[in-house]
């Protein structure tokens, strides 16, 4: 039996707080992370699958959403396909100060793209295969845009195992049940 | 800091980021309720990692210290989830 006496607006106020806490510590929307890899650079590789394997090592769902030249990251060729430039790049770290001109030898993307590789490895930070082996391996799931790919005649077996095609509905089918949403 | 007596030991000295938290999931996931893993790292960013992670899954970090060398150490009760 209910004791109205002692039902008072403060203690309803503390059993409505108790039940909303309750709530959020269930929703579902917390455990579940949604990424879109809109860009296909070496450096640019490296954020989504970061956040991505380490959304799934804290219990989350994750997804990343691969569209334009983010299908680099996931196309068979990856390791060819990643580059990254010093042309019109004047954040990238060089051994000395070059100008423009000389970043846009021929040549200069093939040399950056190792230097960033050896700089990354000498630092002890994953390669982009063994981060891929890691959101696999982990269930992160792995989609590619089919529009992006059907304009750039990519078919589906260019891509590595594991990676599943869809399209704009399905990408906003796991944002809007997950609290994470990144665009990179 | 209090000493915790490890189940298990994770070195991940060397690794960066996501790794620590990735190698630590991985080993925590085949670890019994109320078992301590013992994490040994020097990426930096782990400081602010390891309780953020142990929030979001629920399990404990009972405390951490940097050792002399610059290690960091990290102790993690497993809670399971109900």
């Amino acid at each position: 039996m209910l004791d109205t006496e002692k039902l008072t607006e403060d203690r309803i106020r503390e059993m409505i707080r108790e039940e909303i806490a309750r709530a959020f510590k269930k929703d579902p929307a917390k455990k579940k992370a949604m990424l879109i890899a809109s860009k296909g650079s070496l450096d640019w590789a490296y954020p989504p699958l970061i956040l991505a394997t380490a959304a799934a090592a804290a219990g989350m769902e994750a997804s990343i959403f691969f569209t334009f030249y983010g299908l680099n990251i996931v196309h068979k060729d990856f390791e060819k396909k990643l580059k990254v430039s010093p042309v019109a790049n004047p954040e990238m770290p060089m051994p000395m100060p070059m100008p423009d001109i000389v970043t846009a030898m021929p040549g200069m993307t093939g040399f950056a793209t190792g230097m960033m590789k050896n700089m990354f490895s000498k630092k002890g930070v994953a390669t982009i295969k063994e981060l891929l082996d890691v959101a696999i391996e982990s269930d992160v799931k792995l989609i590619a845009c089919q529009m992006t790919m059907d304009v750039f005649g990519y078919t589906q077996d260019e891509f590595i195992e594991g990676v599943e095609f869809g399209g704009a509905a399905a990408a906003l089918s796991d944002a809007r049940k997950s609290h994470v949403t990144l665009f990179i | 800091m209090t000493e915790y007596q490890e189940d298990k030991v994770l070195d991940a000295r060397g690794l960066l980021c996501p790794m620590p938290v990735v190698k630590a999931g991985k080993e925590i996931r085949g670890m019994e309720d109320g078992e301590i893993l013992k994490i040994i790292a020097t990426d930096r960013g782990a400081i602010a990692d390891f309780p953020a992670w142990a929030d979001d899954t629920g399990n404990e970090l009972l405390g951490w210290n940097e050792d002399s060398d610059g290690s960091l150490v990290f102790y993690i009760k497993k809670v399971e989830e109900d």
